[in-house]
């Protein structure tokens, strides 16, 4: 079975999950890693699915994209979750808004080796506030790109943060 | 235990990204006037903004280590020691993390999921006292605790929070 990369984008209303999820079953289907929010009220959506026919399951969502909605099908290679970066880490910002930062932070981190596997900004009234997961090969690349952070932290006038993440989670 | 203060006065909250809450506060001396002042204006300033637990002197502009506290409204309390002000706070032991999700008045905008110990030792002077206490409590006075002395080293709850989806836009009712 191909897998697919689905993204849904566009004016939020109320159903659209459950049309979304429905055609995914509908073509054999199984719904792995999914991500959907609203940003800025529009809705979100990006999920991986085996299914049996990737047109078909395009298909079948055309009348979303009919509704204002943007959807993209497109066939991907199957699972990469292992990773070569297993030291993860948080990286906290917040600020000002002003043009550049989450450019000028990535690209610390870039050169440093990072690779950012999740990423959420917020702006606010008067802040903006970024939250990224990066993983680095060990725990000596982590620190070697805090000093070029800093750096970017100071010329664009904004706090941050880098902290250990607890790679198992804490059991309760 | 500790002395009369003098009357506070209701002062204004400082948002983020004023750099005074970026601040890492000197510590205070517990028996000036000004820091009897600040312990008044930090209580009356509390006690007129709705849904606020604590303030840190960094809040009011006032980049000294002085933090006013009172969990006993609150439904997550369980240990509370009243209203109170804390000069010069040192934490002593912290234990048994468990995850909450914190607002801040400094940042009205958000709110965000923090991992903190839930039981907490800690040392200060009253206001107006020479002589140290000790102060034992648990679940969300021990969190208003951290909470306030992180503001007093110049960090805020975002920069705790748990992960990449941990920052959530705090919702304004009408
Ligand atoms: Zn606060």
């Amino acid at each position: 079975m191909p897998t697919v990369a689905v993204t849904v984008v566009g004016a939020d209303r109320p159903g659209i999950v459950a049309e979304v999820a429905g055609a995914v079953a509908e073509q054999g289907g199984n719904l792995e890693d999914s991500s959907m929010t609203l940003l800025r009220g529009h809705f979100a959506m990006t999920l991986i699915a085996e299914v049996d026919d990737a047109a078909q399951l395009e298909e079948r969502l055309a009348h979303l994209a009919a509704e204002d909605l943007s959807v993209t099908v497109i066939e991907v290679p199957g699972d990469d979750t292992a990773s070569s970066r297993p030291a993860r880490y948080l990286l906290s910002l917040h600020g000002a808004d002003r043009p550049g930062i989450v450019s000028a932070t990535a690209r610390a981190i870039a050169s440093g080796g990072g690779n950012i596997v999740d990423v959420t900004t917020r702006l606010g009234s008067q802040l903006y506030v970024m939250t990224a997961e990066v993983e680095f090969t060990d725990d000596a690349a982590a620190e070697a790109v805090i000093g070029a952070l800093e750096q970017v932290a100071q010329q664009l006038g904004v706090q941050l943060s880098l902290v250990a993440l607890d790679p198992a989670g804490e059991e309760f | 235990m500790s002395v009369p203060l003098p009357a506070g006065r209701v002062r204004e909250v400082l948002r983020a990204p004023n750099p005074a809450l970026a601040s890492r506060c000197d510590e205070a001396d517990p028996t000036s006037k000004e820091v009897l002042q600040l312990a008044a204006d930090l209580l009356a300033t509390q006690a007129v903004s709705p849904g606020c637990v604590g303030l840190a002197a960094n809040q009011i502009g006032v980049t000294l280590r002085v933090f006013s506290l009172d969990v006993s409204a609150h439904p997550r309390t369980r240990t509370s020691h009243g209203s109170f002000v804390l000069v010069n706070p040192v934490v002593e032991s912290a234990t048994r993390k468990d995850k909450v999700r914190e607002g801040c008045m400094s940042v009205p905008d958000f709110t965000g999921d923090v991992r903190r110990p839930s039981r907490l030792v800690v040392r200060a002077f009253l206001p107006g006292s020479t002589e140290q206490v000790t102060l034992q409590t648990d679940a969300f006075e021990a969190r208003a605790i951290q909470h306030e002395i992180d503001h007093l080293d110049g960090l805020l709850f975002l920069d705790r929070v748990v992960g990449a989806h941990a920052v959530f836009p705090r919702r304004h009712y009408l």
